[in-house]
């Protein structure tokens, strides 16, 4: 290999690790401002030492980070990851740039199994009394799934028949969560709406290490595939002559979204676009050599989730605003914005 | 190494493309030539594996089925006919993943070296950081070929390789996979419809009509003007050139044009 072309390989790959590491700073800085801001406000230098040296801290600083603020803030970051990663995935293996969790209608089922604990106040696993509004959402979203995947095999899982059943499933569970809303009370359909716009508030310990626990089991199931992931993108029949068993990476790849965003969907309510966004601009930075284009799209996941729950606090002061919300007003116009700025097609 | 199909059947559902193909590729440029679809890449896709046929391909003394699935891959390299992609990823990243069974997550200076060198070979290094998506159809098939030439495989399948490209590069293309065949000792198979360019490179030309091989031997033997009229339903004058290849000059269509009975009534 000639030395030129060696250099700007390397060149290519430095401009690489630095998109992550800019984007890794970005992201621990979000999360600083994030513990920072509330009804009670923080200096970063309260927030670090608290984080690290607890003992050292005034009581309630210890109880606003700890209790309060460190699990909201971490969760956004992890929620972001997992958002990002699904969304990476199943753009890659549906070779659809319009594919995100929500195009399967995954979403829309979680929605409707929360709807249904908070009309009829049951769960369908009866032992799971507290967290029954959750629990709901991840069987629902599971059982979508299920469905998607059973068609889908039934009908040998090309990437239009995927999307298609996820399009069916979507309808499907809008129209249940419709009539469901139909049929409940004022207080009830409030609930359900505002379960329906996402909200990091409710997290606890618990959540995030169920959600931490999932994401750290899925992260080496998707690094295994990189090499075969990549070569997705050449087309069907090009990743089959290099040996990658396209069917069954497809129905891999659509159990660990559907694990993935069930998960995020059942803890956090639904927000939509990360899944969508994250994996456009991290194709647009790093290009879709998968050993960085997953890893980018979990961390632009990451960095839009936790400037959103930033921007939560401080929009209303005083009021949290719904983070589904504002995941949508900030990603939608830098995602135009990265758009017009550049002149590749990148799909 | 020496390529023999016996008895090779495929269907799609109940449709039956190929109807018991015999056919045997020797180290060397082997054409398969026909009219559309007459089978021409179902074949290829079912000698890589990718379609499961009927029948037996024996490969070196040995049906492949007896091979292991990763000794196939590394053996046999197919070069799809619709290649393009969108995919956003520069020509040497892209090269490199025909070598994907090599590939960890650290990239070593072999696998550099060998794209590198491949595309070389091509003529195309100075694409080397150029995204996939900003190049032309022309400029993504010579990286689909280098793609299926970079781990040198023993059996090269190509589909319609020259498609999108213009004169000068499919000249140049033919003589890389030439060059490349005649070093390697490769088996080369390749879909053709371009009737000189089978005729000017093959050593062997395999005719194919409604899923069988109708005749097969040397360009001289089965391009001719009866066949042309018989197979594609085209008057053609073909003459030999000083080194005995032949060259095809398409006159009409035997059969009265549809359109322009459409048109004309």
């Amino acid at each position: 290999m000639n030395v030129k072309s060696k250099e700007a390989y390397r060149k290519m790959m430095g401009r690489k690790y630095l998109f992550l590491l800019s984007i890794l700073v970005a992201i621990f800085l979000t999360f600083i401002l994030d513990i920072m801001t509330g009804p009670a406000s923080l200096s970063a230098k309260e927030v670090i030492s608290t984080i690290f040296f607890p003992a050292y801290s005034e009581r309630s600083v210890q109880v606003i980070v700890w209790t309060f603020r460190l699990p909201v803030a971490l969760m956004a970051v992890v929620t972001g990851i997992t958002l990002g990663l699904a969304g990476a995935n199943m753009q890659t293996i549906l070779d659809n740039p319009l594919a995100s969790p929500y195009t399967l209608g995954i979403s829309a089922a979680a929605g409707f199994g929360a709807a249904l604990a908070i009309v009829f106040g049951v769960g369908v696993l009866p032992f799971a009394d507290t967290l029954f509004v959750p629990v709901n959402a991840f069987v629902f979203s599971l059982i979508s799934c299920m469905a998607i995947y059973g068609i889908a095999r039934f009908k040998r899982a090309t990437s239009e028949t995927i999307v298609l059943t996820g399009i069916a499933v979507l309808f499907l569970f809008d129209s249940l969560l419709a009539l469901l809303e139909y049929t409940a009370n004022p207080e009830q359909v409030q609930a359900i709406v505002f379960w329906l716009f996402g909200s990091l508030t409710k997290t606890t310990w618990t959540t995030l290490g169920i959600t931490v626990g999932i994401v750290l089991l899925v992260i080496p199931l998707l690094a295994i595939d990189v090499w075969k992931l990549t070569a997705l993108r050449l087309g069907d029949d090009k990743a089959k002559s290099l040996g990658v068993n396209v069917e069954r990476m497809r129905l891999k790849g659509l159990i660990l979204v559907s694990v993935l965003t069930s998960t995020a969907v059942a803890f956090v309510g639904t927000i939509g676009f990360i899944g969508l966004v994250a994996p456009h601009i991290a194709r647009m930075l790093v290009g879709e050599d998968h050993r960085y284009f997953l890893p980018f799209s979990a961390l632009s996941g990451a960095f839009i989730l936790s400037t959103a729950s930033v921007l939560s606090k401080v929009v209303v002061p005083g009021i949290i605003f719904p983070i589904g919300i504002l995941t949508s007003l900030i990603g939608i116009p830098f995602f135009v914005w990265l758009l017009l700025s550049k002149k590749r097609g990148y799909w | 190494m020496k390529l023999e199909i016996k008895n090779l059947k495929f269907g799609y559902n109940s449709t039956p493309v190929l109807k018991s193909v015999n056919m045997v590729a020797e180290p060397m440029i082997t054409a398969i030539i026909g009219p559309n679809a007459v089978g021409k890449s179902t074949l290829l896709k079912c000698i890589c594996g990718i379609l499961k046929a009927e029948g037996s391909i024996i490969f070196n003394g040995k049906d492949l089925k007896e091979y292991r699935k990763d000794e196939v891959i590394k053996a046999i390299s197919y070069l799809p006919q619709e290649s393009s992609t969108s995919a956003v990823m520069t020509v040497l990243e892209a090269t490199m993943l025909g070598r994907i069974n090599s590939l960890g997550w650290r990239i070593n200076d072999e696998d550099l070296s060998a794209s590198m060198d491949t595309l070389e070979k091509l003529g195309i290094e100075e694409l080397a950081m150029r995204p996939m998506n900003e190049l032309s159809g022309g400029q993504k098939q010579m990286v689909s070929i280098a793609q299926s030439i970079i781990r040198k495989p023993k059996v090269l399948l190509m589909d319609e390789p020259t498609n999108s490209l213009d004169l000068q590069r499919q000249l140049e293309l033919f003589d890389v996979i030439q060059t490349i065949t005649e070093d390697h000792g490769m088996t080369t198979v390749v879909a053709l419809h371009d009737l000189n360019l089978a005729a000017r490179y093959a050593g062997n030309v395999v005719l194919m009509n409604g899923g069988k091989v109708v005749a097969s031997g040397s360009p001289a033997s089965v391009i001719t003007e009866a066949m042309i009229r018989k197979v594609y339903g085209v008057n053609a004058r073909v003459t030999l050139d000083g080194e005995g290849i032949p060259q095809v000059i398409p006159i009409n269509s035997t059969r009265k044009c549809r359109i322009k009975k459409a048109i004309m009534g």
